[in-house]
């Protein structure tokens, strides 16, 4: 049979078969198992047929383990459904799987494997979470590659029919999940051949119904529970067969034949590898490579590992075999080895036992880890494997593809070691996100593996930031099947479409000699040579490098393209890489666009066209001198000023190098410094703001809205500005309490983001030229020398604290305080980071944050940098991230301690009275701590505590003194977004808001899951689009702030800096002070609106004065005085909805798409509103 | 009474008609006029921008963080089909015309001789029985020279006419040099009609926002003095349908253009202003008059006013400027007040 050939990624791979073999569909995203769902709800919407034809029903739920739930339930009635998940999520399954499997349930769990949070999240591959699921008692079935995502999603679901086991079938995250490759397309004649519908029919009678009632899921007790558990052995003995017999028919069908444990390499192999998933691609390459050279080796591949079949291992040995080197890609702490491993050693042992095992001695078998969060697995690393089960006394336990200095685990391996096909071409693209680079080489993968003989592989890396986020793309095309899942380590082509990354990154070190490198300058071909740094002439004259360049950004901006330049590199890519003749690649580059860009209208087409009819003749080849002679040097990654754990450690991960890092430079426990944002000089921005003294009224706005703290002021004294250098601005500053002081205000230009809302915000307009306002964007380049001078200067300044001085009640006010959350990794613009950055100033040095995954986890603790800061006293917000779902409760547990510590602590303040004095007591006991001037003085009286403490050497003293430091206020932020706050964690934030305890909750709701990439929440307004809502929201957002309300005992406020800066500040102060639990609901915009996002602030504007966001606050204390504790802050709306809406794609997307629907969703948000505002309005009027 | 004329080779029932407003935005809004009396109308219009505009603003939020982190690709669903700009236009187009039975004038607004100019032949195959052609040029480069402006406006019209065969009248603004060779060329280039004229919206100054603010101002009467001059002047010169616009009010309105030369008198601000049961009243009070003075048809009074047809041809001319001078400082209703 003829079949298509793809080129697609496993996630859509296994995604497909799901579909296709599925009526019901209920997931919850994770990374990076996102996709499958996506894909399965955007066929739906589009009408797209399963193999009964009919739709499959696709739903988000609340969490993973509602979708579990649901799944559960759709099962038993007898539906044929499917999940897909991964990581923490399977977690969240585990109690619904043992039912499943328990109750022999049909069903296939799609997931694409990913590391557990331990030390640290980690979104990336390895087999820690199945190996936490296999116990449930589902069968396990691994694919190793994007052809085997689709073959063995096939298997699965047709053997979980006849098995009535249900099935995780698994892929490698990211390293499977999100590789491109060309894959032979399964029709429906082959998944209906595996699909038998008598199964289908017995599965569907199994399901629960009145008209043949039975129960299940009953409560049982020890006379029974036991036998009843072994009644389900028969079917695992079975099931291997089952599987085997299910690989077979497929084989017939497709050519394609899998065993439960496939054997490849020498027949007479005396070691022998043991693995499982991708790495076994590698370990395959590497021995037919070793195997030429008469290496006596080979490898088993697990493919079904639950239920582990003994018999079927065994029998897939060598009988030469001599050593086993069980590869397991997760990590058991404190385990005999790792899973894998026990279970090959219990079968071999066992075998030999009994006399099953093909071999006359028992071979020596040893364990070792490898991989883990999609570590790097290479053929290098294969061979160290190798040798060392060559050794007399090989290592076991051991750890490869990492230096582990601390317990020695690690194997050595030679980097250098190479088995890359000459044939193949190997190409690295270094990008930016923003400039489309992925986006190109996805284009070029398709064009090359599906309109030529070619084969072809694509993978991306992505760096953590999502402002300015560095991408690097590894394609490899070919006239043979590319089974090579591990980064490009030798590249006869290398791309660097961003200059900078001269300066940042060490672009060429995989550019093999004689290759080619294609440079994006704003240099003409002529003066490009002087511009690059000393170190990358060297490399391009040392490997003979041939070296073109492109003015892309120029051609870009004349075609009105922006930054965009994926079309013109690519072009560049086809013109000189010889992948394809010239003109046949143009042709095809047209075709891709007009196929990519076709829906979005021809003028978008005609510009991409455009672009490509551009590019060939500003494509220019540079003549190569041959000497170096550029000054220009490479700086370091971090300044010499840095500390040493960022010097040496964090300063390796910012350049790249991160894994070469050893064991011993890493924190054991998971602990990171804070305050390290501010060594990472990213230089991102191309324009930053420039201040305008004499224009300035020293409002504080523009620091205020800042997301990235990088523009900051402090009122100094004339004598404190003395040694300023020169062009330093300052102006007299404009407070009665500081008179004849100097003002000034600084942009930290190297940490800008050039997002504009500084200028946004501004409220004055030059009287000369209105246009012109108090700070305005400017050419960063020309301004980064002077800029970090200035900036150095500004930070030797004084610190504003604040003591009695100034009240923090207003917004000019606030901008002299310290921000302990600066240059994160958000987006440019972001519309969350200024409320962080807010509370961080007010309460940062006594603030414990609990931080729900999500965007500002990432942005708040992804490694390498973090934002949250701390001052000079080397005090800031002390920070940590539990899980997505139990922030609240993560939060609450902090406050716990911190009542129940400064509860300890006063008692033994009191039990010391005659120790330290009746009135140092008093001192300590009696001060509320309600303004930051008692909390200073406490701070006093605690640092004179612990000075008469280290003197007194009771026990209880020494008990007091671990405590001494509890006894000053703290305050707990809870922070997270709507995907927490209204869905998979609202039952817990509930739960913390009825404890009645001092928390305080801040929901940056963005209305949509923004780091997973647009789901729809149940934050998601009416009419909106988002991921699970292609067709438009069709139902209001929920209410939270009014569910809060109805407690009576809970503050509430609903903000938007935008709409309203001294609203906002007045709110999370009265949030802070409220002594019990305190809700802020804050809007954020979002680039998941598709918005304009220098307009993020006017967008808040409009959205309060629309009504769909009104501010409000609820305080239970007015109640107490007998007032309306619910003060409605914003006014009547003046404008419609829409007005406020059709600004933003997240809307306007469905006018475009179905303007019928579009238009009666919004005439329902309309009275949604209404209604709403009525209910307020009503609330606010109602007199205590 | 015969109250009918024809424009644009469409015979219609009387002369008054709707001109492109958000009147004629949605469908129900198109059959709303065709109950209110409307002898035929023109659609809202398809701007340039919307067609070009409207393409690049998907393209850019579509591509925005798009493929920049590992967690999120994208942010938005992927749609089978975007109905964006033209499409949807064209759309409204044939529903129209499924839905009414008078003529339906699709309306085209553009300033250059790009690619959007195929649109007039998606607007014709969407069922168009007629296009009017708005050109809306505000040309404020220092280095464009009158006859290369006027250049720009032949162009546009014979590139709209090359796409199509259903006749297009031209909507201009009167800011030419010399009017009526303009119209002239214009009908040379391949115009069958001329709309007299286009309405220029003058942005405005808020003094407290120091900012500019588009203001759209409703035309009243006073602005009808402008177009029934130059219609006036080119009826009976100029080979083409002339469409009165702007400043139509009242059937007095109405009954000048017609006899100044108009085929058609349309309006906008009148309907938006008061309601569109006005076409019925303006039509009524247009038959009562015609009936009180004896009049037997539209045809008979169309142009009988022009230049070529007073008395005084000069009052149209020049001459006429002294005069009004005169009368200002004696009539303060003068229209220059």
């Amino acid at each position: 049979m003829e079949r298509e050939y793809i080129t697609i990624d496993g996630n859509e791979a296994a995604a497909y078969v799901a579909y296709k073999t599925n009526e019901i569909i209920a997931i919850y995203p994770i990374t990076p198992a996102s996709t499958m769902g996506e894909l399965a709800d955007m066929w739906s919407a589009q009408g797209e047929k399963n193999l009964w034809g009919n739709v499959p029903h696709v739903i988000e739920m609340q969490s993973e383990a509602g979708a579990a739930g649901a799944v559960h339930g759709a099962l038993q009635t007898g539906s044929l459904t499917t999940t897909f998940t991964a990581s923490q999520g399977l977690l969240l399954m585990l109690p619904n799987m043992y039912k499943i499997a328990g109750e022999l349930t049909s069903t296939v769990f799609h997931i694409a494997a990913r590391s557990l949070a331990a030390q640290g999240l980690s979104i990336f591959g390895d087999h820690s979470d199945v190996m936490a699921a296999r116990s449930t008692g589902w069968a396990m079935l691994f694919a190793n590659s994007v052809q085997e995502s689709m073959d063995c999603a096939l298997i699965s679901h047709s053997a979980t029919l006849a098995a009535r086991v249900p099935f995780l079938h698994i892929f490698d995250g990211f390293r499977t999940s999100h590789e491109i490759n060309k894959v032979e397309k399964l029709g429906d004649d082959d998944i209906r051949a595996l699909i038998d519908d008598s199964l289908v029919h017995a599965h569907r009678a199994r399901g629960l119904t009145p008209d043949a009632p039975v129960i299940r899921g009953t409560a049982q007790n020890p006379d029974v529970y036991f036998q009843a558990r072994e009644t389900v052995n028969p079917y695992y003995l079975a099931l291997p067969t089952i599987v085997q017999e299910t690989m077979d028919k497929f084989a017939a069908l497709t050519g394609r034949q899998y065993h439960l444990f496939d054997y490849v390499g020498a027949p007479d192999a005396e070691r022998v590898i043991v693995i499982m998933g991708s790495g076994s691609e590698t370990v395959a390459e590497t021995i037919n490579f070793l195997a030429e050279q008469g290496e006596k080796i080979g490898m088993v591949i697990v493919r079904l590992y639950r239920p582990f079949s003994t018999e079927h291992l065994l029998a897939a040995l060598p009988a030469t075999t001599k050593s086993i080197a069980v590869l397991d890609r997760t990590k058991e702490p404190g385990s005999a080895g790792e899973p894998l491993y026990l279970d090959v050693v219990t079968a071999i042992v066992e075998g030999f036992a009994n006399g099953q095992a093909p071999f006359q001695n028992m071979p020596r078998i040893i364990n070792g880890r490898y991989g883990l969060s999609s570590k790097e697995f290479t053929p290098a690393m294969v061979k160290a494997v190798f040798d060392e089960l060559q050794k007399p006394l090989p290592k076991n336990h051991f750890t490869v593809g990492i230096l582990d200095d601390v317990t020695h685990t690690s194997l050595s391996f030679d980097p250098n070691f190479d088995i890359e096909d000459p044939d193949t071409v190997r190409a690295i693209f270094w990008g930016l996100g923003s400039d489309g680079t992925v986006s190109a080489n996805k284009n070029s993968i398709k064009i090359i593996g599906e309109e030529t003989e070619n084969f072809a592989q694509g993978y991306f890396v992505y760096d953590s930031k999502k402002s300015g986020a560095r991408t690097i793309s590894h394609l490899r095309f070919g006239p043979r099947p590319i089974r090579s899942p591990y980064l490009i380590t030798r590249a006869n082509f290398v791309a660097v479409h961003q200059f900078g990354f001269l300066q940042m990154y060490d672009v060429l070190d995989e550019a093999e000699a004689g290759a080619i490198f294609l440079l994006n300058a704003p240099y003409a071909a002529d003066e490009v040579w002087m511009k690059l740094p000393h170190k990358v002439q060297e490399i391009i004259i040392r490997k003979k490098l041939r070296f073109y360049v492109i003015d892309a950004l120029g051609v870009a901006q004349e075609l009105g393209l922006g930054g965009r330049i994926n079309t013109i590199m690519q072009t560049c890519f086809f013109a000189i890489s010889g992948v394809l003749p010239r003109d046949e690649a143009i042709e095809q580059i047209k075709k891709s666009i007009r196929k990519s860009y076709g829906k979005r209208g021809e003028p978008v087409v005609q510009k991409n066209f455009a672009a490509v009819d551009a590019t060939v003749g500003r494509l220019h080849e540079v003549t190569v001198p041959s000497e170096v002679t550029s000054t220009v040097e490479v700086a370091p990654a971090v300044s010499p000023l840095a500390p040493f754990f960022v010097q040496n450690v964090t300063a390796e991960m910012i350049a790249g190098r991160g894994d070469l890092l050893p064991v011993s430079a890493l924190p054991n426990d998971g602990t990171y410094p804070s305050a390290t944002s501010q060594w990472e000089k990213r230089n991102i921005a191309q324009e930053v703001p420039v201040w305008e003294e004499d224009l300035c009224i020293q409002c504080g706005k523009c620091v205020f809205v800042c997301p990235h703290a990088v523009i900051r002021a402090k009122v100094v004294t004339p004598e404190e500005l003395a040694n300023a250098p020169e062009g330093f601005k300052s102006s007299p500053a404009r407070w009665r309490e500081f008179p004849d002081q100097q003002y000034t205000l600084q942009v930290s230009v190297e940490d800008c983001t050039g997002c504009n809302l500084c200028v946004e915000v501004c409220p004055v307009k030059d009287k000369s030229s209105v246009g012109r306002k108090a700070i305005n964007m400017e050419a960063q380049l020309p301004l980064r020398e002077e800029g970090r001078k200035f900036w150095e200067y500004f930070e030797s300044l004084p610190e504003h604290h604040n003591d009695a001085e100034l009240k923090n009640n207003q917004v000019k006010n606030v901008q002299l305080l310290e921000p302990l959350f600066e240059f994160s990794g958000a987006c440019a613009g972001c519309g969350e980071t200024p409320y962080l950055k807010l509370i961080s100033q007010l309460f940062g040095d006594r603030a414990l944050i609990a931080n729900a995954t999500g965007c500002s986890s990432i942005y708040g603790g992804n490694l390498p940098t973090t934002p949250w800061s701390k001052n000079e006293q080397g005090r800031g917000p002390a920070w940590s991230n539990s899980l997505f779902e139990d922030n609240a409760e993560f939060g609450l547990g902090m406050r716990l301690t911190l009542d129940k510590q400064y509860e300890t602590a006063t008692m033994l303040v009191d039990s010391l009275r005659p120790q330290i004095g009746d009135a140092l007591a008093d001192a300590l006991i009696a001060n509320e701590q309600s303004d930051d001037n008692m909390i200073a003085l406490q701070r006093q009286a605690v640092t004179e505590l612990k000075e008469k403490l280290a003197t007194i050497q009771e026990q209880a003293a020494q008990n007091l003194l671990s405590l001494a430091d509890k006894l000053v206020k703290k305050t707990v932020w809870i922070v997270g977004g709507d995907g927490w706050a209204y869905d998979i964690g609202f039952g817990g934030l509930d739960h913390v808001i009825a404890s009645g305890r001092d928390v305080n909750i801040l929901v940056m709701d963005t209305e949509v899951y923004s780091n997973t990439g647009g789901q729809s929440s149940k934050a998601t307004p009416q009419a909106a689009v988002a991921k699970f809502a292609a067709g438009g929201k069709s139902t209001a957002k929920k209410d939270l702030g009014l569910m809060a309300m109805s407690y009576g005992s809970v503050y509430v406020a609903q903000i938007a800096m935008g709409a309203n800066d001294r609203h906002t500040l007045q709110a999370i102060l009265e949030a802070e002070a409220y002594p019990g639990p305190s809700l802020i609901i804050a809007y954020s915009h979002c680039i998941a609106h598709g918005i304009n996002m220098t307009k993020g602030l006017e967008q808040q504007a409009l959205a309060t004065q629309s009504g769909h966001w009104p501010l409000y606050r609820f305080d239970p204390r007015l109640a107490d005085e007998g007032k309306n504790p619910f003060q409605l802050d914003s006014k009547d709306p003046s404008i419609p909805v829409q007005e406020y809406a059709y600004n933003e794609n997240r809307y306007r997307i469905l006018q475009q798409t179905n303007p019928v629907v579009a238009a009666q969703l919004m005439e329902a948000a309309q009275t949604t509103v209404n209604e709403r505002w009525k209910k307020y309005s009503e609330l606010a009027s109602t007199k205590k | 009474m015969d109250l009918s004329t024809t424009y644009l080779g469409l015979q219609l029932k009387h002369p008054v008609v709707p001109s492109a407003s958000p009147l004629s935005q949605t469908i129900d809004g198109i059959r709303r006029l065709e109950d209110a009396g409307a002898s035929a109308v023109v659609m809202h219009s398809l701007f340039e921008e919307q067609i070009e505009g409207e393409s690049h603003l998907l393209d850019h939020y579509l591509n925005v963080g798009v493929d920049s982190t590992a967690e999120a690709l994208s942010y938005f669903p992927s749609m089978a089909h975007y109905n964006i700009g033209p499409d949807a236009y064209l759309e409204q187009v044939r529903a129209a015309k499924a839905a009414v039975s008078i003529p339906i004038i699709g309306s085209l607004n553009g300033v250059s001789t790009g690619g959007w100019v195929e649109y007039a032949r998606y607007i014709q195959e969407a069922g168009a029985d007629a296009l009017e052609l708005n050109i809306y040029f505000v040309p404020t480069d220092l280095h464009t020279s009158a006859v290369s402006v006027e250049e720009r406006y032949l162009d546009i019209v014979r590139a709209v006419k090359s796409q199509v065969s259903i006749p297009v009248a031209v909507k201009v603004g009167p800011y030419f040099s010399s009017f009526a060779n303009m119209a002239l060329r214009l009908s040379k280039a391949g115009a069958d009609g001329l709309v007299l004229f286009n309405r220029f919206y003058q942005p405005d100054l808020d003094l407290e926002q120091l900012i500019v603010t588009p203001n759209l101002v409703l035309s009243s009467s006073h602005e009808l003095r402008l177009p029934l001059r130059w219609l006036a002047i080119l009826h009976g010169r100029v080979p083409v349908d002339m469409a009165l616009t702007s400043g139509v009010h009242t059937h007095e309105d109405v009954l000048k253009g017609l006899m100044a030369g108009a085929k058609v008198t349309m309006m906008a601000s009148e309907l938006l202003r008061n309601g569109i049961h006005r076409i019925g009243e303006v039509v009524e009070a247009l038959e009562f008059w015609m009936e009180e003075h004896e009049y037997l048809s539209v045809a008979q009074m169309q142009g009988s006013m022009s230049q070529q047809n007073v008395a005084e041809p000069d009052a149209f001319e020049r001459a006429n400027y002294m005069k009004v001078l005169q009368s200002w400082r004696a009539d303060p209703n003068s229209v220059l007040r």
